[in-house]
């Protein structure tokens, strides 16, 4: 049976993306003409018997952030969809606002009418600049076609989409940072609380989504939560988007339910399909540069939020980087760390000084330099960035190496040894970076 | 060399965005887009600051906070060759060594010519094209000497037809 189902990315690559029409024939903007007969929380019940969990990375319940927010009697609110996909390894928001934006256009909606909200704010990444195109494209046919703007479809609620650019910086995709870059600010996070549910954009009560979030919200209206919830598993509703890269035969995103294994998602032919040279399984990458490695011991693993967890593992943003044994762990989390050090936006110590530390740590160890005392230090500071950095990134840069150093401490052990496993350091010359 | 834009084309670009303070980062991009130099000038980020009603400061914070945008001069095509761990693994520094030999330079530096810059770039979200590396808004991906000599070429060529 095949392991794809498609819900949310059924209409990319089959419509014009800025085609009203074409979306309409799709069943398009059936869900906000029953959304405009329902009242809003019936649809915030929906939303949390979907057990729909938060699609950019942190798995929050989106139920629950729309109840919370709901609460509150402050106006205006404000509707915010997070498109800063800078998580290395992750291009599937992309797919959506490529192939089929009216369907996040339609989400967003579907929550401003919840929360009588008139604006409603898309931050898509200075690297999509092609892309905010076709959205806007979207947005101004939605609007001329009376699905957004004044008065839509005669129900007197009127709501508009703004769409604002990034311009490079991994850190905004942490919402406060998101909000402040909005405002046309440094990307820099915020501290909380308050929550932004209370003091958001423009210091007003503000909903925080990722795309493929907003993307669910039409089908969940449709079908209904529990049906939602039925594609997954108890915990974790519905599909997933997620997407391979590295070693795999098949690159590119694929819609999967919760409650397939990571060995259907490395093998199954119709998903990544296996090792894309014939070359052995060593690890792969869940979740970003901030999410855990696996290992091969692992692939039986259930792919759903709370299997992943207690795994020591995480869904995180879809990302599944599969890395073959010509890699070195030493080498590979090198790179990642480089990207902190690059992304660190620099307002704490711990993350920006820590991943400075780790970096020059595991370079001694890819020259054979290094100590036991260093390994114990890493650690040592591996702990503190998590405990105490100022936001997600510091406090995730070092997940990686954590979980390397648990199910691959023999190949740090070699590193003290003068030994590559993988047989990368110590005779590669030094590029000169 | 790259012809500069005039004053009135970038108060045309900030009259576009309705002065408003939050367009700031649309606002400079577009400028730097027009620049010639792939670069926002201290004499444009004063104005920008001015008509906004905001101290340079600011716009020098956002200036020099966002990896997209250059206080320097660049050259007319950035080149940047994304090197996180997807296309790194996809051998990204084969292909940066590729295209720092065909334009005879290093990494971060600009072609005598003013043609073109290289450098290296966090993930642009074509992690099943890799290695890739994006040129203006651009993406090039399955990377391979043959390819890179190709895109070289092209923007050459599209400059000479240009003179």
């Amino acid at each position: 049976m095949s392991k794809i189902v498609k819900l949310i990315s059924a209409n990319c690559g089959k419509i014009r993306p800025d085609s009203v029409e074409d979306y309409l024939n799709f069943g398009g903007y059936a869900a906000l003409k029953k959304a405009f007969n329902m009242e809003p929380m019936q649809i915030i019940e929906e939303v949390k018997k979907a057990k729909l969990l938060g699609r950019g990375g942190a798995a929050y319940p989106a139920g629950s952030k729309w109840e919370q927010l709901y609460e509150i009697e402050e106006s205006p609110k404000y509707i915010v969809c997070n498109a800063d996909e800078g998580e290395p390894g992750t291009f599937k928001d992309k797919l959506l606002m490529e192939q089929d934006p009216l369907r996040v256009i339609e989400g967003m909606t579907i929550a401003g009418y919840v929360f009588n909200s008139h604006d409603g704010y898309i931050y898509i990444r200075g690297e999509y600049r092609d892309l905010q195109k076709v959205f806007q494209a979207a947005i101004d046919n939605a609007k001329k076609e009376g699905f957004l703007g004044e008065n839509i479809l005669n129900t007197g609620f009127s709501y508009n989409i703004h769409i604002m650019t990034g311009a490079g910086a991994y850190v905004c995709g942490e919402n406060s940072a998101l909000l402040n870059s909005i405002e046309g600010k440094a990307g820099r996070p915020r501290i909380k609380p308050p929550h932004l549910a209370e003091v958001g954009l423009f210091l007003k009560p503000t909903l925080v989504n990722n795309v493929e979030s907003f993307a669910n919200i039409p089908t969940i209206v449709t079908e209904g939560g529990e049906k939602y919830l039925s594609y997954g598993t108890a915990d974790s509703g519905g599909t997933k988007l997620i997407c391979l890269s590295g070693h795999i035969k098949n690159r590119g995103v694929f819609e999967v339910p919760f409650g397939v294994t990571l060995r259907d998602i490395i093998y199954d032919p119709e998903l990544g399909g296996g090792m894309a040279e014939g070359k052995k399984l060593k690890f792969f990458h869940l979740g970003g540069q901030s999410g855990p490695c696996s290992s091969p011991e692992q692939l039986d693993t259930v792919y759903c939020c709370r299997a992943m967890r207690n795994a020591g593992l995480s869904v995180g943003s879809g990302a599944v980087v599969v890395l073959d044994e010509s890699v070195c762990i030493i080498d590979y989390l090198k790179k990642v760390t480089e990207f902190f050090i690059h992304e660190s936006c620099g307002k704490c110590v711990p993350c920006r000084e820590g991943n400075k530390q780790l970096y020059l740590i595991l370079d001694k160890l890819s020259k054979g330099e290094a100590t036991e005392n260093d390994l114990a230090l890493m650690k040592r500071l591996s702990r503190v960035m998590a405990k105490s950095s100022f936001c997600g990134l510091g406090q995730a840069a070092s997940t990686a190496l954590d979980s390397c150093l648990k199910h691959f401490s023999s190949e740090f052990e070699a590193h003290l040894n003068k030994q590559c496993p993988a047989g990368v350091c110590f005779t590669k010359k030094e590029s000169g970076e | 060399m790259n012809e500069k834009p005039t004053k009135e084309q970038i108060l045309g670009i900030i009259a576009k965005y309705g002065k408003a303070k939050e367009q700031l980062l649309a606002i400079l991009l577009d400028i730097q887009e027009v620049s010639g130099s792939n670069c926002v000038t201290e004499e444009w980020a004063q104005l920008v600051a001015k008509e906004l009603d905001l101290p340079l400061s600011k716009v020098f914070d956002v200036l020099t906070f966002y990896a997209m945008f250059s206080i320097k001069p660049r050259g007319k095509y950035v080149i940047e060759i994304c090197n996180s761990a997807p296309c790194y693994v996809s051998k990204s520094e084969e292909v940066a060594k590729i295209f720092q030999d065909i334009l005879g330079i290093k990494m971060g530096e600009t072609t005598p010519d003013g043609l073109f810059t290289l450098l290296y770039t966090s993930c642009i979200g074509a992690c099943d094209q890799g290695p890739v590396a994006k040129i203006g808004d651009k993406v090039y991906g399955f990377l391979n000497k043959e390819k890179i000599t190709g895109i070289i070429n092209e923007y050459r060529e599209v400059v000479s037809c240009q003179k």
